[in-house]
């Protein structure tokens, strides 16, 4: 056993010290492989930034009142009756001042401009009312002050200034023929809210000629189960048509839908890709198994096993692999992680996001770089250990 | 086993073709041959007569299609491709023409291969390195790279791992085949002492007659066919 360990160590060394003889070809290898990481890595990590904004934007002792059957807060649509009915729920909790801590909020899209690109966008204007923000974790105004009832005046939320044309503290916008006033900037824990315009409920319904109905309720709960007692009560009354749902699982259905779609571009880009980076590998490896071909059939005729050389071009092509995977990890670590983007979210509304790697993601796509170079590697590890030594000392 | 009297390589009825295309080409027909242990054979003869396919079936890198061939009590044609990796490890020592030293080891670690596969530690396996280099006359380039050293201090190298682990047999291909006349006669005459002091059986293909003479006898190869001379005292 110590002697086909020591037989595998010096292939794998005479191998690897023989690279420089095959720089270019092993480089060309190494960045192949480098590229289908990063491709994939950074459809990973936009995925895993989208669906960690929009899932960590949802409580559990929050509940989300739909229309029954609305898929997102842009398709539904809530009475006013059936917001006083929810008022009286079982499960509802109350402020100080004894009155249900609930917030009936219109969901609306109006156009913007995205700083980057200069090209139109569909942006979130959520009409919410003053229990609102308090039903949210972590609203904080960071410039400026909330919005005046009764006016046309617009919070922001800072991703969204940040992304967007002509939402600087003091500006002014039109939506719908209507002047609004930028008077605060908000923060909410990098949340999704940060990617909305906010505004007075009576002010939007009113412009927007929604008068008598919102698109949303939320509420929040004496404690996450509640959220049940609260749904079989809409459930068992006919005049509440609704979906009662927690905030958190709202999310992370809005947010799997979007993070999904782009995992399956992700996926089959970087495995086409890598069948690309694949020949590559073969070819180098072929090459390598050709160029010390003498060097092998020596080792051999010295008294090396075949599985010795077989596992020594094994792990220099994994190492390759590995390298390449490396270094397509950290080309997308310093270009990709943190960067700032904004696409569609699940209520056609654009959402702002950072690209966010892990070392789970990280772990899979070196999992795929090991993967292309154990297949690049195998079939040439195959030709060296099954190699006649005769051919490879007189050619 | 191998006792003091059999031989230390024994062909009988040896055949051996090669097919190219279509052609078939019979190399040996029915060779047979027997070299006692201790004896130092130069293998001489035309191009394409066999001298090398002799060696690498000696050496067992090579099969033979019929006939039998047993090297140090071992019969070649009985073992599986692993046991001759095993047997060649602990029995043959080889010397290429063009010594085969892996370019990017040292001195050292090209000869401390063979040792790799044996139960030896490391400090013991330094110790048989420079021991090997020494016999060589090159204790004192351990560290040399190959591309540091002369053609006949390369092939000095390569007998060092040659007999690195104590083989009874060395197979030398050309091993003069590469060097002027002066380097060929200091490693030719390290292989005269490898055999007379240290009682290495030594088969040595050649086309060159001087390096035939340092031979104890010389055997021409000729049509699949030995024509023996006596050449050494």
């Amino acid at each position: 056993m110590r002697s086909i360990f020591l037989q595998v160590l010096a292939v794998t060394t005479i191998n690897l010290k023989s690279l420089p003889q095959r720089l270019w070809l092993s480089l060309a290898t190494v960045i192949a492989v480098g590229l289908v990481v990063t491709v994939l890595l950074a459809f990973l990590a936009m995925a895993n930034g989208f669906q960690r904004t929009i899932a960590d934007s949802g409580a559990e002792d929050i509940a989300v009142v739909l229309r029954s059957g609305s898929l997102s807060e842009i398709n539904s649509v809530v009475l006013r009756d059936q917001v006083r009915l929810i008022e009286d729920g079982p499960g509802i909790a109350k402020g100080a001042d004894g009155k249900p801590q609930i917030s009936g909020e219109l969901y609306l899209t109006v156009d913007g401009i995205k700083r980057s690109t200069r090209t139109k966008a569909s942006l979130p204007l959520r009409g919410l009312g003053p229990q609102g923000p308090a039903l949210r974790r972590g609203i904080v105004i960071t410039a400026g002050r909330m919005f005046n009832p009764g006016s046309n005046e617009i919070i922001v939320g800072k991703a969204m200034g940040k992304e967007f044309e002509g939402f600087d503290l003091g500006g002014t916008v039109t939506f719908n023929s209507t002047r609004w006033t930028v008077v605060g900037i908000f923060a909410a824990d990098g949340s999704v809210f940060e990617s909305e315009i906010w505004a007075d409920l009576p002010v939007v319904q009113s412009l927007f000629k929604r008068a008598g109905a919102v698109q949303t309720v939320r509420a929040r709960l004496t404690n996450p189960a509640a959220i049940e007692a609260l749904r079989a009560y809409s459930d068992s009354d006919p005049r509440l048509k609704l979906d009662v749902t927690s905030e958190a699982a709202y999310f992370a259905q809005q947010a799997s839908n979007t993070s999904d779609l782009i995992q399956k571009l992700g996926w089959p880009l970087a495995i086409a890709m890598a069948f690309g980076s694949l020949a590559g590998a073969l070819n180098t490896m072929y090459s390598s198994v050709a160029a010390r071909a003498t060097e092998i059939a020596t080792l051999r005729a010295i008294g090396f096993g075949g599985f010795s050389t077989f596992v020594g071009t094994l792990v220099e092509s994994l190492i390759l692999a590995a390298a390449g995977g490396v270094i397509g990890a950290a080309a997308t670590y310093l270009v990709f992680d943190g960067f700032t983007a904004s696409t569609m979210g699940a209520s056609f509304s654009q959402v702002v996001f950072n690209f966010q790697l892990s070392p789970r993601l990280i772990g899979q796509g070196l999992l795929l770089a090991l993967v292309v170079g154990l297949f690049g590697g195998l079939f040439p590890a195959l030709r060296a250990a099954r190699m006649p030594i005769v051919a490879g000392l007189y050619g | 086993m191998l006792s003091p009297t059999d031989p230390m390589i024994d062909i009988v009825d040896l055949c051996k073709r090669f097919t190219k295309g279509k052609e078939t080409i019979t190399i040996f027909d029915g060779l047979n041959l027997a070299i006692p242990r201790g004896d130092f054979v130069a293998v001489m003869g035309p191009s394409g007569s066999g001298k090398t396919t002799l060696l690498n079936l000696l050496g067992g890198i090579d099969r033979s299609d019929a006939g039998g061939i047993e090297v140090a009590g071992e019969r070649l044609d009985r073992l599986s491709e692993s046991e001759l990796s095993r047997w060649r490890a602990s029995h043959i020592g080889f010397i290429f023409q063009f010594y085969n030293l892996m370019p990017m080891l040292t001195a050292a670690q090209n000869v401390e291969l063979p040792l790799l596969l044996t139960r030896l530690g490391r400090k013991e396996r330094r110790q048989r390195v420079e021991t090997a280099l020494g016999v060589v006359g090159l204790a004192d380039r351990v560290k040399h790279y190959p591309k540091e050293m002369s053609g006949g201090q390369q092939q000095r190298v390569a007998i060092a791992r040659a007999i690195v682990s104590d083989p009874a047999l060395l197979l030398c291909d050309e091993p003069t085949g590469d060097l002027d006349r002066a380097t060929a006669d200091e490693v030719l005459s390290i292989l005269q002492v490898l055999n007379r002091d240290l009682g290495k059986t030594i088969v040595m293909v050649t086309h060159d007659p001087a390096a035939a003479q340092y031979a104890k006898r010389s055997l021409h190869l000729d049509k699949g066919h030995f024509i023996e001379k006596e050449l050494a005292a």
